[in-house]
């Protein structure tokens, strides 16, 4: 038996008051693909922070092929043979990939030779690993699965034996994601040894050998993964038995409540939407594919009045919404009865500083029942906020303690509480369950589709696949600025999804 | 979860700052051969051992108060305005120009047309900083310091051409009119033992209603909700329809309206002429209180009281320990600021990680022993 290329041995860490990781022992053999999966806030990052130097064990062992190696800092870790690739890539933009690369690893003062010798090296790389990558290109001007190889050849150049990967698929699109595990598959068998943490259940089944799974700071399981299940999966990470479908009956859509016409949106000289248009009826869900980046975020912005649009019209019920004019802000848009979900609750959706209740008036701080004359009444607020928390299942309800304070789930909770309650004639919704724990995932899941068999329009923008196939009752697909075509969730499937995704149309469906 | 009790936060620390910053000036004091005890027994005696005394320690105190609100408030929207001491000085000349301009018949309502003129002349010195921030992105920082600057300038300008009284050298307005005269504190607390001769006067009480003022505008308004909100996170401040320029601007002329009272209090209440320089760095010395109160209005009549009783406290220091120069005074000022204000976090940091283990004791102690 082979010395394992990587063993942990009783790794603890903690933050304040919260244990982050607690006595983790994990051992991966050489030239094999490790899956690590759990909720958000189970401690994965952290494990994997500290394996590669960000943050230091309060107690524990770093074993690196069977020597005792402790890692005090990155650089430790780089000598040690790890390399790590982070989901939001550090890379710089107008950089090419050679500069890119060699960026904190020159041999000396002058750079040319550096850059002939990275060259040569990156070529022979490229050709071993199967890594296409033109070496002189400018980062900014790949896309995004491209930018991604260049982070791994980045490790390799700096003779990386172990590859962390840390959600690696959350920004591509399916067939980028197949491409990437191609890459890493060969990878493996050239001996490397790759750390793969994600939530997507089914990309473990797809790729690991054996994964590890992960709750509330410990290391509950290790199985082969040929020998597991996702639904067995899912019930080790949550600790009880998980739905992973959604149950809903069919639409019956009625009147249109929501009309988009040719919207156009340029922000900062790019124009993000290049003439959208849709149309969402009463007592349906209209679901946004698309990779991250490709226009739904502005197109959330718009129809929440966060920001203008510069072309386009809008109309609520045949009667039309400014979206381009001064009137265009967020609370026009409440009082038409339009309710939002941001994309991101902790810089859009809530006031992390404040506290539940000063959050539940979020937005809605001018009804006049939050309000007697010139001042606000404090205890109607916390009245609603206490009945919202309980209605919402909201843990801790306490309407006194910071949204910070409360976990990604419950947060959501709140905002979902605070957008929803009010029943909107149209509500917006981006990636609800980003970051949510699978619990609270079915509560809002169910929420969103109660409030549609209420016979309001919702508009659902997400990059899971899975939620935008289980939610929707149609499908629209976003790329670079527009909507590439139309599905019915039963008459599509994920491939042709995933080609629309990356901007590919075979002739009128 | 908290990290540290409240009190902790807004009691023990400021309190161990200034026990340190008096420590370090202690020694200061004992490296040019005095007694820090002596020094330190005058300082306190200097300030708080008479009427007259605590005469001067409260008017130096109302001129922090008002400063020391208007950084606060600029503060809860994350705009740092640096610039009171230029809006202060043209609150001055709003005083004098309503002053000398009319006839008052009598001090109640002369004091109410120099609060809207004192605050209105701030406001407006404010609200152009503010508007570059808002519209052109100019940080506020720089443009509030350079405010101070064409401040300065425009009133040395204005008091040396054109408010100068005639065939006299300093550069000083007219005397205003005996009717428009502040009641001082000889004459509303009198019976506390405060002379004719303190700089004590009506506009305290002003102070004091400014922090009522602000307390409700900031914890119980709208504005102050959404002040608030801006000042934590613009981004959720737009996803809410709150409009950024909005917000910016009001706060602003809020803030320079407040810097520009305190004018009220030295021109009106105490010289009762618009002399050169009479802001004397209290704009500064705002940032400081508005820090050390963590921008709350009872922060900052505690901050600014300390503040009110080193400046009365050091006069008399420099007055009866002639080794200690007004440079040293200002060193100890200097020292209480550093360490209240820059080195918050020099004492914070070992403060919460105490209270965190003192927590981790009590919650093992809790504990089964089988843990």
């Amino acid at each position: 038996m082979t010395a394992h290329a990587i063993e942990l041995k009783g790794i603890s860490k903690a933050f304040g008051p919260v244990q982050a990781n607690r006595n983790i022992s994990m051992s991966v053999a050489k030239g094999t693909i490790h899956g690590i999966v759990g909720e958000n806030g189970a401690g994965k990052s952290t494990l994997m922070s500290i394996l590669y130097g960000f943050y230091k064990a309060d107690r524990g062992e770093i074993w690196i092929d069977g020597k005792l190696t402790p890692i005090p800092d990155s650089q430790a870790a780089i000598r040690a043979g790890i390399g790590m690739v982070h989901q939001h890539f550090k890379l710089v933009e107008n950089f090419t990939v050679v500069e890119n690369v060699i960026l904190g690893a020159e041999d000396g003062a002058l750079l040319r030779p550096s850059i002939a010798k990275a060259r040569r090296l990156l070529t022979e790389l490229s050709e071993e690993y199967g890594l296409k990558v033109d070496p002189d290109a400018m980062i900014e001007d790949l896309s995004v699965g491209h930018q991604q190889r260049v982070e791994i050849l980045k490790q390799l150049y700096r003779h990386a034996d172990i590859l962390i990967l840390d959600e690696p698929t959350g920004v591509l699109t399916p067939a980028e994601a197949d491409q990437l595990f191609r890459i890493l598959e060969r990878l493996k068998e050239e001996g490397k040894t790759i750390i793969l943490i994600t939530h997507k259940l089914r990309e473990i089944m797809e790729i690991t050998d054996t994964v590890s799974v992960m709750r509330r700071g410990e290391m509950t399981n290790t199985v082969k993964t040929a020998d597991t299940s996702p639904a067995e999966l899912a019930e080790m990470m949550v600790g009880r038995k998980v739905l992973l479908e959604v149950d809903k009956a069919p639409a019956t859509p009625g009147d249109v409540v929501l009309k988009v016409d040719k919207l156009r949106v340029v922000r900062g000289g790019v124009e993000r939407l290049k003439g959208v248009s849709l149309e969402i009826r009463r007592g349906e869900i209209l679901g946004i594919a698309g990779v991250a980046g490709n226009g739904q975020t502005e197109l959330l912005q718009v129809l929440g009045g966060m920001i203008p649009a510069q072309g386009g019209t809008v109309t609520l019920h045949n009667e039309p919404l400014d979206v381009t004019g001064k009137h265009s802000n967020g609370q026009t848009r409440r009082a038409r009865g339009i309710g939002h979900v941001p994309e991101d609750r902790q810089t859009e959706g809530l006031i992390m500083a404040y506290e539940a209740w000063e959050n539940v008036a979020f937005g809605y701080h001018q009804d006049p029942k939050y309000n007697t004359g010139l001042l606000m009444n404090n205890a109607a607020i916390k009245d609603d906020c206490a009945d919202k928390m309980a209605r919402y299942d909201v843990r801790p309800p306490n309407p006194r303690l910071p949204a910070r304070n409360f976990s990604g789930g419950n947060q959501q909770k709140i905002v979902v509480a605070r957008e929803m309650d009010r029943a909107p004639d149209l509500l917006l919704v981006g990636q609800p369950t980003r970051g949510v724990d699978i619990g609270a995932i079915e509560f809002i899941h169910k929420q969103i589709i109660a409030l549609r068999d209420q016979g309001k329009a919702i508009l659902l923008v997400s990059v899971e696949l899975d939620e935008i196939m289980g939610l929707s009752d149609r499908i629209a697909v976003m790329f670079d600025g527009r909507i590439m075509g139309e599905r019915l969730p039963s008459e599509t499937n994920e491939n042709e999804l995933g080609l629309l995704m990356a901007g590919v149309t075979q002739g009128a469906a | 979860m908290d990290k540290m009790p409240k009190w902790a936060d807004v009691v023990l620390i400021p309190l161990i700052s200034v026990v340190l910053a008096l420590v370090v000036s202690g020694l200061v004091v004992a490296i040019i051969g005095e007694s820090p005890w002596r020094a330190m027994e005058i300082m306190v005696r200097g300030a708080f051992g008479s009427a007259y005394g605590w005469g001067y320690t409260l008017y130096y105190a109302t001129n922090f108060i008002f400063t020391g609100l208007a950084v606060a408030v600029a503060f809860h929207a994350r705009l740092f305005n640096i610039g009171g001491e230029g809006q202060a000085a043209l609150g001055g000349l709003g005083v004098a120009i309503i002053l000398l301009g009319v006839a008052w018949p009598h001090w109640t309502i002369a004091l109410l047309a120099a609060v809207l003129f004192s605050a209105a002349f701030g406001a407006v010195w404010a609200a152009v900083p503010a508007y570059l921030q808002a519209k052109r992105g100019s940080h506020i920082v720089i443009t509030t310091i350079m405010f101070n600057y064409i401040a300065s300038a425009l009133m040395v300008y204005l008091l040396v051409n054109v408010f100068r009284v005639e065939g006299s050298m300093s550069p000083e307005s007219a005397t205003f009119a005996e009717a428009v005269h502040l009641p001082n504190a000889a004459s509303f607390a009198g019976f506390l033992g405060f002379r004719g001769s303190t700089p004590l006067n009506f506009s305290f009480f002003l102070a004091l209603l400014a922090c009522v003022f602000v307390w409700l505008l900031i914890w119980r308004t709208r504005l102050g909700y959404e002040i608030r909100a801006f000042g934590h996170s613009d981004s959720a401040a737009v996803y809410a329809g709150i409009n950024p320029t909005k917000i910016i601007m009001i706060t602003m002329i809020i803030s320079g309206a407040l810097a520009g009272m305190m004018a009220i209090n030295v021109v009106m209440g105490e010289a009762e002429r618009l002399v050169l320089d009479f802001v004397e760095g209290a704009g500064f010395v705002g940032i400081a209180v508005a820090l050390m109160g963590r921008s709350h209005p009872v922060g900052v009549i505690l901050a600014a009281l300390l503040f009110g009783a080193l400046y009365q406290g050091g006069a008399e220091l420099q007055f009866e320990m002639p080794a200690i120069s007004r440079e040293m005074v200002v060193v100890i000022q200097a020292l209480v600021i550093l360490f209240t204000g820059a080195l918050d976090n020099m004492v914070r940091m070992p403060m919460q990680a105490f209270f965190l283990s003192l927590r981790r004791r009590r919650e093992a102690g809790a504990r089964t022993p089988a843990e």
